[in-house]
């Protein structure tokens, strides 16, 4: 969505000979009897910006907190930088977190929390002053050093706790839910200051979030977890046009699902059998199963064209009956019901006044898409 | 309105008024009058029979002299010095013993805490002399403590620690450490666990986690704590009385002795007063402290 231009050419992850910065190695953590994180493995590369995205309890808090030291895994190897994690604890790994609570230490003024860790390396006072001048201005709070935590707002404690976890320069930042407890015009805004950030300082940053659009926003590669599996590992774009499975498509995302029995057509394409007495749905899709099979065909609704009249130019269309309309001011989803009780989602852009709308409620329209708008998913 | 606003103040007001300031007028006035063979026994008193004439000669007759008195005798000053000593050293080996059991508690797991934290409170269910008597039994030449000592043949000869100053720091530690326990267990319990997590991630061990993140933000409940075992602790009378020996000088025992053996009560009287303008200090002490923390929470 909004990935910035020079992420194009970074793509370490490409390449065979890149060292990646992190690698989890079958890794498993259990809580009692209870699988906090199955078997995964992942690398992830320097000056990345890597999200872990899922629903609360997927095990991506427990993943990144093993990358701080503060699980330590069942099973499996965490290298950093080449180097086996699983003896080194918290306090003496080149890794730095911001916790989700900010975990800023109230009886300390917002300097002194940001001179927290580096007076803990008895570095020089002279060179602590100037990084913590530095961090100060690299997050704007020069006004604010003297106070103390509960006299600033939300969001300048968000910043204040970047700013201690930067101080240091880790080499690996953690970001748990960081934008969490900011309003959403606040968050977005932060979103960018955090990629701008990044980028300036050139840290490999991990966030966890649970908010699918500050991980397409924010990252370089998403990791999408469910129930302690990883369950794709890619590109923001990539995620959202080309997902692997159901669960993936349903997460990022608004989307149809459409059941079916797909067949290969011969041809590269593969036809959907979707509802009796309905023609088939012809999809182009690399990733469709070569054989016959009960498959699910999923199509965002953005890419859904409604009209009134029959389109001529499109492989694909059904007619069905405008159920809803939600109107959100720049986009519209019509939500249109199929003569099998199947309901599909449409989204077009607003760009006429409301008033000249030529859609409305019951109306019969078609709904069309092109060959290779959808996917098809076989899990 | 105004009206209905003045009589809602005016509740513990006039609380304070009867509870407080009246029984302290009259001990005020016991001490400014003179010891006399009578019932009650001091003069003058009050007879407004003989109007303005009989209260102007009443209030001529009142004077500091008890007070003059208190600073002649070494004994009074003595024992004012002995309690305060006894007091602080007394708080600081209670907050010794209780800091460690209010920390377990508070990273105790979460179902065990209620029942840690009825533990702490349960001796309170029984009587307060019950159980300084026990302690007698407990500290005594041919106590528990001593035959125990011996049977496991640690010491051969039994301790004396019953009547000395160090059974009266043992009973004080036993019947105020709950005081010190649950002001600081409740300021630990409130931490946050992550900002001991924040610590350790920005460079520091377990150890120096504790010095300088837990500890600098438990110490209101530190301060509150040491205030609520050393006011009491002051003027504890009991405790000095039955565990303590001839040889120790509290101030509480003083005033009983006064009051009940001497019979002298504008002399005790005058002990009490100068033991309220004592406690005053640490008590506006204590109400600031909890001020300040009320305005750190908001």
């Amino acid at each position: 969505m909004n990935q910035p231009a020079p992420t194009a050419a970074f793509a370490p992850w490409e390449d065979a000979k890149a060292k990646p910065l992190i690698s989890f190695q079958n890794v498993t953590k259990k809580f009692g009897d209870f699988t906090a994180i199955d078997n995964i493995s992942i690398d992830i590369y320097e000056r990345e910006f890597f999200a872990l995205l899922g629903p609360s309890g997927c095990g991506k808090t427990t993943l990144m907190r093993m990358l701080g030291g503060f699980e330590t895994p069942t099973m499996g190897k965490i290298l950093i930088d080449g180097q086996d994690m699983a003896n080194v604890p918290p306090n003496k790994r080149a890794v730095n977190m911001m916790f989700q609570s900010y975990a800023l230490f109230p009886h300390l003024s917002v300097w002194d929390n940001i001179a927290f860790g580096l007076r803990r390396d008895k570095l020089p006072k002279d060179q602590i002053e100037a990084r913590v001048e530095e961090m100060v201005k690299l997050v704007r709070l020069d006004k604010f050093a003297r106070r103390k935590p509960h006299q600033i707002s939300g969001g300048q404690r968000q910043r204040v706790a970047l700013a201690r976890s930067l101080a240091k320069a880790p080499k690996l930042l953690l970001l748990d839910e960081p934008l969490g407890a900011l309003d959403k015009k606040l968050r977005q805004d932060t979103q960018f200051e955090l990629m701008d950030i990044q980028e300036k300082t050139g840290t490999t940053f991990v966030i966890v979030t649970h908010d699918q659009e500050e991980a397409m926003t924010v990252a370089s590669r998403i990791a999408v977890m469910d129930e302690g599996l990883l369950i794709q590992v890619d590109t923001p774009a990539r995620i959202y046009e080309t997902p692997n499975s159901v669960y993936v498509a349903d997460f990022i995302g608004d989307v149809n699902l459409i059941e079916g029995n797909a067949s290969p057509r011969g041809d590269g394409k593969t036809i959907l059998h979707w509802a009796e007495g309905q023609p088939p749905l012809v999809a182009e899709c690399p990733h469709a199963p070569d054989v016959e099979a009960r498959c699910t065909f999923a199509i965002r609704p953005e890419k859904v064209t409604i009209s009134k009249e029959k389109p001529t130019d499109r492989t694909n269309a059904i007619q069905g009956k405008i159920e809803d309309i939600a109107y959100l001011g720049n986009l519209s989803t019509y939500s249109v019901l199929l003569a099998n009780g199947t309901r599909v989602k449409a989204q077009t852009a607003n760009n006429r006044r409301l008033s000249r709308r030529e859609l409305t409620w019951e109306d019969d329209v078609w709904l069309s898409w092109t060959e290779t708008a959808g996917i098809v998913l076989d899990k | 309105m105004n009206f209905r606003r003045f009589s809602l103040i005016s509740v513990p007001y006039l609380w304070l008024f009867i509870l407080f300031l009246v029984p302290f007028g009259i001990v005020f006035k016991i001490s400014l009058s003179d010891y006399a063979i009578s019932i009650p026994p001091y003069t003058p008193t009050l007879d407004l029979t003989e109007g303005w004439a009989g209260f102007k000669a009443f209030l001529s007759a009142l004077d500091f002299e008890n007070y003059v008195f208190l600073t002649e005798d070494d004994l009074y000053w003595k024992a004012y010095l002995s309690s305060l000593k006894i007091a602080v050293f007394a708080t600081a080996l209670t907050l010794l013993v209780s800091f460690p059991i209010a920390y377990g508690m508070a990273n105790a797991p979460d179902e065990w805490r209620p029942t840690l934290m009825m533990l702490v409170i349960l001796p309170f269910w029984t009587s307060f002399l019950i159980r300084v008597y026990a302690w007698m039994g407990i500290l005594s030449q041919e106590g528990f403590l001593n035959q125990f000592l011996m049977g496991i043949g640690i010491i051969s000869d039994p301790l004396i620690i019953l009547n000395t100053n160090w059974a009266v720091y043992i009973g004080i530690i036993y019947t105020y450490c709950p005081f010190m326990i649950l002001p600081i267990y409740a300021t630990l319990e409130k931490l946050d666990p992550s900002l001991n997590e924040a610590a350790v991630d920005l460079g520091c061990s377990r150890t120096s986690s504790f010095w300088l993140v837990t500890l600098p933000l438990a110490k209101p409940g530190v301060i509150a704590g040491c205030f609520l075992v050393f006011i009491p602790a002051l003027g504890e009378f009991v405790i000095p009385s039955l565990l303590g020996g001839s040889r120790t000088l509290m101030i509480g025992k003083v005033l009983y002795e006064e009051f009940f053996a001497n019979r002298d009560w504008p002399v005790a009287s005058a002990v009490a007063v100068v033991l309220l303008l004592i406690l005053i200090i640490p008590i506006v002490m204590y109400q600031r402290n909890q001020q300040k923390m009320m305005e750190a929470e908001q």
